[in-house]
């Protein structure tokens, strides 16, 4: 039996032994699931606090960390086998978050030996809710034109500013952040990547209301705030390098996000199915020719896409360098959903207004809902403008 | 299925990336053209690419092949798309020649297939009908019974390759209504056979294509290829594959028509700067090299997906051809935009592009008709 065998077979007896009854099956989607942190409420769930503490202990929170940081010390294969194992139980995942998805792979590469040992080991044991600071008013496609200020106390910086779609601020613990710490250096040497704790005086949170109703986005507000210097990842006025890393994270996480939605069509089944049932059918074939040629445009668009997230997988565990076609995920998964929740709300058609209360049913009201909100899919972690600068600079090789 | 070549392919791919560099640059096809050579493409080269064993690489081993599958030949002819070569790899691999394997006539593939793997016989097949536009099942030309054989009537248009063709793989009805899909059946029918009238047509991109006019065309009871009657699905199955092979070849146009076309962005000096300094153009080159990305998944699946028999194929050559027609029109159309004037003139190589890319999106469907197929694939 080779060693991965055996961890599969240890892994499997353990999670039979040790994943609650009555969560599996339970299967679980990445923006749904236990966010943890001081504010975090179980609401009485104790199965899913059990499973949190079970995994945490094992460190199959945080499977590919470390140990010694509180994670699983798993190489990629084993975390591999870890998720497939859990996917065949059906378990949620014990944590989801930030945390584990972006400060602190960011803190393995960039953060000291201190850093490490204070803040890993919280998030992941989901002690510790984290949350992204770095859009502010006046910065948002040009994020290096930021202005919250960091002025230098001596062992410490108070900074002062603004910083908006901070998603989650209002449940966060803890906010990392780009700071301006140098206003006289050129606009991206001048900057330094922060964490602050979100109960230090002068920090306020606003929660920002959507075009599609409420939403997890916040502004996040700074006011004398005093941080101390060693919380400062990596060098001072070198954030951006930092804040350059994480970005990339980002983006392939949206691009996956969106890339996975191919297909479904809520509860009335596919999409030709939740067409079918707005628009009738004649011979089989849906009643309105045109929406169905653009309805065959959007499967095939969405298929497309699947297939080039997958080429660019196989090439990466072939031990290809990523290629550039993991340049288009970002502009074209996001652009893909907007047209798919365009065509929704046409498909359903006076169905598709309603905004709340009776008439419309729950995947009506959804479907208005969701096309307003994915209207800022092509704007947020870096607008579909800037990425097609960037597939012209970088892949192409176009000059400036 | 991985998306992403094995060192195999990739070895193959650089082989015939060598090979059009030095032996089929784009000037061959102008000369072609120029001299309105009465082959149409190089015999010579013809046979050296099938002692490189390209032509028959995804025929068995039993009839001279080389044994590999759909995502080796595409490769091939991805690269060769890059030059536009006009070797009849279309006509006689992926029509024809599949239409014969796909019919598992032992007879037949061993007496006609070694020739094709050698480079000596050109096939083609025969379908396409004034009226049928890209519906398979839509057949005029009828075969009637006589004696123990059949007698054909009826005109094939834009047959490629047919000029040389040392026979032909006819499409004619022998029961139904003419859009009917039974009642086809297919018939193997040599050159030269009694009535049979071959006329050379001149087309845009300068591919060779023929009207075929059967005139009571008597042939025996062998020459049906699969069943009587049951030919449709046969040919749908050979034209889906040789839909996949054609994506392969748009691929490599489109790749190569964006590559011209990136290069003139960057040395074309407008305003006292290179023209690709414009964010206007920048954003329309993004745009395509997207296309162009998709457009590659989708030939790549689609190749493995007939390797594999997958039982949802015509469902993959749809989403491919529908991708690739509309990605090679896009590159071609912003290349002769993106080069300006000289772009419309005949001395640049980029309108061979255009010609090429619009050829190929009319063959087997366009994008709008493989959406409708996509759409009834689908159920709705």
């Amino acid at each position: 039996m080779s060693d991965l065998d055996r961890f599969r077979t240890e892994t499997r007896a353990w999670l039979e032994a040790n994943g609650p009854a009555a969560l599996r099956g339970k299967g679980g989607s990445e923006l749904e699931g236990v966010w943890g942190g001081r504010k975090w409420s179980w609401d009485g769930n104790t199965d899913q606090k059990l499973w949190l503490e079970r995994c945490a202990e094992r460190g199959f929170t945080a499977p590919t960390w470390p140990r010694e940081y509180g994670g699983g010390g798993l190489t990629p294969e084993q975390a591999k086998v870890l998720a497939e194992e859990m996917r065949r139980l059906r378990l949620p995942p014990p944590l989801i978050g930030f945390g584990l998805t972006m400060i602190g792979p960011t803190l393995l590469a960039f953060g000291n030996e201190e850093q490490k040992r204070e803040h890993l080991p919280r998030i992941a044991r989901g002690e510790i809710r984290w949350c992204q600071g770095y859009s502010e008013p006046g910065a948002g496609s040009d994020l290096a034109g930021l202005q919250t200020r960091a002025v230098d106390g001596g062992d410490h910086y108070v900074i002062s500013g603004t910083k908006v779609w901070t998603s989650y601020a209002n449940y966060a613990d803890w906010i990392f952040a780009l700071v301006r710490t140098d206003p006289n250096a050129k606009k991206q040497e001048g900057i330094t990547f922060i964490l602050i704790d979100m109960e230090t005086p002068g920090v306020s949170v606003r929660p920002i209301k959507l075009i599609s109703g409420s939403s997890p986005f916040c502004e996040t507000h700074f006011e004398n705030v005093r941080v101390p210097k060693k919380n400062v990842v990596h060098k001072v006025n070198a954030g951006w390098t930092v804040a350059k890393a994480l970005l990339g994270h980002e983006r392939t996480m949206v691009a996956e996000a969106f890339g996975s939605g191919g297909g479904a069509g809520g509860k009335r089944g596919t999409l030709g199915e939740r067409a079918k049932h707005h628009l009738g059918s004649e011979h089989g074939r849906l009643a309105d020719p045109i929406l169905r040629d653009q309805l065959a445009q959007l499967e095939m668009d969405t298929r497309a896409f699947a297939l080039t997230m997958q080429r660019a997988k196989d090439a990466a565990r072939a031990g290809h360098q990523p290629g550039p076609e993991s340049s288009i995920f970002k502009v074209y998964g996001t652009e893909v959903n907007m047209r798919r929740q365009e065509l929704l709300v046409r498909i359903a058609g006076p169905q598709g207004l309603g905004w709340e209360g009776p008439g419309f049913d729950p995947e009506e009201l959804a479907t208005t809902r969701d096309w307003l909100r994915s209207r800022g899919n092509s704007i947020e972690g870096g607008t579909s403008e800037v990425q097609r600068n960037v597939i012209a600079k970088r892949v192409l090789g176009l000059p400036d | 299925m991985d998306l992403v070549l094995s060192e195999d392919q990739e070895l193959i791919a650089k082989t015939t990336a060598d090979f059009v560099k030095q032996k089929s640059p784009i000037a061959r096809v102008r000369e072609l053209r120029d001299t309105n050579d009465p082959v149409g493409f190089s015999r010579a080269l013809w046979k050296e690419m099938a002692e490189l064993g390209w032509v028959g690489i995804a025929f068995p081993e039993s009839v001279g092949g080389a044994g590999l599958g759909f995502a080796e030949l595409c490769v091939v002819l991805e690269e060769l798309g890059r030059s536009l070569a006009p070797e009849p790899f279309l006509s006689t691999v992926l029509l024809a020649g599949q239409a014969l394997l796909l019919s598992g006539d032992e007879a037949k593939t061993a007496a006609w297939l070694p020739g094709v793997c050698k480079g000596d016989t050109i096939l083609a097949l025969a379908q396409q009908e004034a009226k049928s536009r890209y519906d398979l099942a839509s057949v005029e030309t009828r075969a009637e019974r006589a004696g123990a054989g059949f007698r054909l009537t009826g005109e094939k248009i834009q047959v490629l390759d047919g000029h040389l063709a040392d026979a032909f793989v006819v499409a004619a009805r022998t029961a139904g209504g003419p859009r009917e899909a039974a009642g086809i059946t297919l018939f193997l029918v040599p050159k030269g056979a009694s009535g049979l009238a071959v006329t050379r047509q001149t087309r845009l991109d300068g591919r060779n294509a023929a009207l075929v006019r059967l005139d009571g065309v008597g042939v025996g009871a062998d020459a049906v290829l699969g069943g009587v009657d049951a030919g449709h699905a046969l040919l749908a199955r050979a034209v889906d594959r040789a839909t996949v092979g054609l994506c392969a070849e748009m691929l490599g146009g489109m790749n190569q028509a964006f590559a011209l076309t990136v290069a003139h962005l960057k040395t074309r000096m407008q305003f006292g700067v290179p023209i690709g300094t414009f964010q206007a153009l920048k954003h329309r080159a993004a745009n395509v090299f997207i296309e162009l990305e998709l457009a590659k998944s989708a030939v790549m699946a689609a190749a493995r997906a007939v390797d594999r028999d997958d039982p949802d194929l015509a469902k993959g050559v749809s989403l491919t051809k529908a991708r690739c027609s509309d990605a090679y029109v896009l590159a071609a159309n912003e290349g002769v935009q993106m080069f300006g004037g000289v772009g419309m003139t005949d001395e640049y190589d980029i309108g061979f592009y255009m010609k090429r890319a619009r050829a190929a999106e009319l063959t087997f469907g366009d994008a709008a008709f493989h959406r409708a197929r996509w759409a009834t694939l689908a159920g709705y």
